[in-house]
């Protein structure tokens, strides 16, 4: 769908882009990571033309973008930003229906779907008429959201989406965002430079450093097979919750105890080990029943789990 | 002043469209400026700096610089406000613009917007409230500044300003500068309300905001040569004598198109051939350097007047030796002398000190200064040349004789402002003419005016008296030359128009 073929980019005397390349598949969502400086900003800001870039190729669908006029370009690819950039003079419902009134859609159309989208969104109706700066971050950032929903474009550039909230409001969003079917559907690349987020919304990774591509893959590869240093130190400060939410009951099934017959209401084996243990914290039990995709049933308690992922643990270094 | 009510409205109204025509223009100018260094930062640096430059160019000056170009009259008032009001338009759009979220602009980008779309729509409107400050800015400044263009011919307020100051007129004065002030606040009132609406009215008024610009300058009809094929070009206190334009009127029957402007630039506008008659005085030098021919004043209209020194009895009474030493010039400078001496300021540009040293040592007048300390004598001068060449003779004359120290407060303005300063005890003389005080400062009945105005020691006598009793000022003896109006052309158009006399000028006029 999206194709980086050995970008790169300069400024004054910096090189923030040096010969990146990658590919992301058609409704996947690839992130972005590194720190402040590594390129990540300017990789995705060169996908939409914002920057332009020294050398390589951009194609998306096959098509290379700098045959197309960058403002139509541009209208055909949903843009999100950490600062949100919500014109400050219009309307709520002004600001959603921005690109549809660039695309000249007629006014019936413009205002059934602002209407779809707020829901999915749950945005109150009252806010249409509201200007920016009335409404809470979360709430802008919704608008952020719908603004580059509206037009349904089939990619989506999300740089720092959440990096203007506060924590609790966040994670609910990234909740939120997860679940929306509207955005399983898309093409997405984003940037982050928050580790845990990464791990949350990727399909893969794209880490990088000083303008270049450290490695790119899922972010269970990430961390088992990190390919040098540089990735294993990039997240080596909160190595123990990402493999806790990266490894599920799947991947340590060989390692649990026995199976056992059992016809209660049993738990997915894809199920991450950082949701079991919420599951056995929470509901103050003993034992979890787990089944896999063949219906075998397992059980298990706190200790057989945390034994288990340490035994896959070690295997997957000894590899 | 009730005769006066349609003249306060008219001019009022060119005022108006002066200040509008140029705040027009400025936008036009201004604001594409403004987007422009707002887009290639580097070149702001250089018209900001310019635009500054040009505000500080004082507005008398600046009015000076545009006549040998656009001549006079309305273009050169146009461009000048034009220019004052260009520095607070620019900046301000440029810092409307640059003050703007970049993450807005850059949303605006990325939806796709085109260059001009976020010109339109994000940019020019987020601007607007600082945008509209500046064109504040500059509407009051234009209001201010547009009372200066009477000086150069282009009406206004400002004719009843200036002439009022002329004329010793407070009414006038008022007349003048109130209706302009209150002209500068509603203006800025309106337009504090127009920058403080929410953003949606703005939208519309924007969209009226042009319109109402446009109509506004409209009023100011372009001064445009109207019935007589020449033109003439008399100062505000001209205008208002009888020794002067009233005389014209009723004595000779002239018509002749007349536009009012300031003593200043009346000579260059003439030899710039702008204008064809001037009022001007008799021995003033540039008759000499503009090469300009005195109009025989055939129905004597323009009475000769002595000049003389007047002083406060008071400062008589504080340097007892001043009198004698005033008087030492009496009957020293004779009508050639005296335009001679203007010729060398005026268009040999000798400095007036130097002009006034050498005439004191050619009469063996001259003495070095004593540097004295026993108090310090105050002189003030009009704001023309022949009064600043007085005051430097004067000055020298104390400084070698006594033991007096001197300042002099040259320049002021007008008669008005001069006697004002003598009356309040801001200066202790300067030199003035027996008709300005009679005609001017004491202004008595008319009957009385035109039974004494023929003779000049009937004149002496009767403003000595009444300034004695009335202001407890005294005239000292007369320096001996004459100073009276006159009506001046080219020399070339007068032969070739074959015009010698005031009445050759009325039956030309008539004829063409």
């Amino acid at each position: 769908m999206i194709e980086l073929k050995e970008i790169s980019k300069k400024f004054g005397n910096t090189q923030a882009v040096k010969q990146v390349s990658f590919n992301v598949a058609s409704g996947e969502t690839l992130v972005l990571l590194g720190t402040s400086g590594c390129g990540k900003t300017t990789t995705l800001k060169i996908i939409n033309r914002l920057i332009e870039p020294d050398a390589g190729q951009i194609l998306i669908n096959g098509e290379n973008v700098t045959d197309q006029d960058s403002d139509v370009l541009r209208k055909g690819i949903g843009y999100v930003m950490q600062n949100i950039g919500l014109f400050p003079h219009y309307t709520i419902a002004e600001n959603i229906a921005l690109v549809p009134k660039l695309l000249k859609w007629d006014k019936a159309k413009i205002i059934s779907r602002t209407q779809e989208l707020i829901e999915k969104l749950r945005l109150p109706e009252s806010t249409l008429a509201m200007y920016p700066h009335e409404l809470s971050g979360g709430q802008q950032q919704r608008v952020g959201l719908a603004r580059a929903l509206i037009a349904d474009p089939p990619v989506l550039l999300m740089d720092e989406p959440f990096g203007a909230l506060d924590n609790l409001t966040r994670t609910s969003i990234q909740k939120e965002f997860k679940a929306l079917e509207e955005l399983r559907r898309k093409t997405i690349v984003m940037v982050t430079h928050d580790v845990l987020e990464a791990f949350e919304l990727a399909d893969r990774i794209c880490l990088l450093d000083k303008g270049e591509v450290v490695q790119i893959g899922t972010p269970k590869e990430l961390l088992f097979q990190p390919i040098n240093d540089i990735a294993k130190n990039f997240l080596a400060g909160q190595r123990l919750v990402l493999e806790f939410k990266v490894v599920n009951i799947q991947d340590i099934w060989c390692y649990l105890p026995e199976e056992i017959i059992y016809k209660g209401k049993s738990e997915n084996a894809g199920l991450s080990i950082w949701e079991a243990m919420e599951l056995l914290r929470k509901k103050d039990r003993d034992e979890l029943f787990v089944s896999d995709a063949s219906n075998t049933v397992k059980s298990v308690n706190f200790g057989q789990l945390t034994t288990a992922f340490n035994q896959y643990r070690n295997a997957q270094q000894h590899e | 002043m009730s005769g006066q009510s349609d003249k306060l409205f008219s001019q009022t109204l060119q005022h108006v469209g002066l200040t509008f025509i140029s705040l027009t223009l400025a936008i036009a100018v201004g604001l594409p400026l403004g987007i422009l260094i707002a887009r290639k930062r580097k070149l702001s640096g250089m018209v900001l700096g310019v635009a500054g430059i040009l505000q500080t160019i004082p507005s008398i000056a600046l009015l000076g610089f545009m006549i040998p170009v656009l001549g006079i009259g309305a273009k050169p008032a146009i461009v000048a406000l034009l220019i004052y009001a260009l520095l607070p338009i620019i900046r301000n759009t440029y810092t409307g613009i640059i003050g703007i979220d970049l993450h807005v602009k850059e949303a605006a980008r990325a939806m796709g917007m085109s260059k001009r779309q976020v010109l339109l729509k994000v940019e020019l409107p987020l601007a607007m409230p600082v945008i509209l400050a500046g064109i504040r800015t500059a509407t009051v400044i234009n209001v201010g500044v547009a009372t200066l263009a009477s000086f150069i011919a282009a009406g206004g307020l400002g004719e009843f300003i200036f002439g009022g100051i002329s004329l010793n007129n407070t009414n006038m004065i008022l007349g003048g500068a109130i209706p302009a002030a209150l002209l500068a606040i509603v203006l800025d009132a309106l337009l504090s309300l127009v920058q403080k609406m929410d953003v949606r009215k703005l939208r519309k008024v924007l969209y009226i905001f042009p319109v109402v610009i446009l109509a506004l300058g409209a009023f100011y009809a372009l001064p445009s040569a109207y019935g007589s094929t020449l033109t003439a070009g008399f100062t505000p206190e001209f205008m208002g004598r009888q020794d002067g334009d009233l005389g014209l009127k009723s004595t000779y029957g002239l018509k002749i198109h007349t536009i009012v402007i300031s003593d200043a630039v009346m000579y260059k506008a003439a030899y710039a051939k702008e204008l064809d008659v001037i009022s001007g005085y008799s021995t003033d030098g540039r008759l000499k350097a503009f090469d300009l021919r005195i109009l025989k004043d055939d129905k004597n209209i323009f009475p000769p007047y002595f000049a003389a020194p007047i002083v406060r009895n008071e400062a008589l009474k504080q340097f007892p030796e001043l009198e004698k030493t005033l008087n030492l010039l009496s009957g020293k400078i004779t009508d050639s002398v005296m335009t001679d001496l203007n010729y060398r300021t005026d268009y040999l540009h000798q400095q007036p000190e130097q002009v006034a040293k050498d005439f004191l040592i050619s009469r063996g007048l001259y003495k070095t200064s004593k540097n004295g300390n026993r108090g310090t004598v105050r002189i003030g001068s009009k704001i023309f040349g022949e009064q600043y060449i007085l005051a430097e003779i004067y000055s020298m004359l104390i400084k070698g004789y006594t033991d007096y120290n001197v300042s002099t407060k040259t320049g002021l303005g007008g008669t008005k402002i001069c006697f004002d300063a003598l009356v309040n005890n801001q200066i202790d003389f300067y030199p003035e003419y027996t008709g300005t005080g009679l005609l001017v400062l004491l202004q008595p009945d008319p009957l009385i005016a035109k039974e004494m105005a023929h003779d000049k020691e009937k004149t002496y006598r009767y403003v000595s008296a009444e300034f004695e009793k009335r202001f407890k000022i005294k005239w000292l003896k007369p320096i001996g030359f004459n100073n009276s109006y006159a009506l001046m052309m080219r020399r070339k158009q007068s032969t070739a128009l074959n015009v010698n006399t005031i009445t050759d000028l009325k039956n030309y006029l008539d004829k063409n």
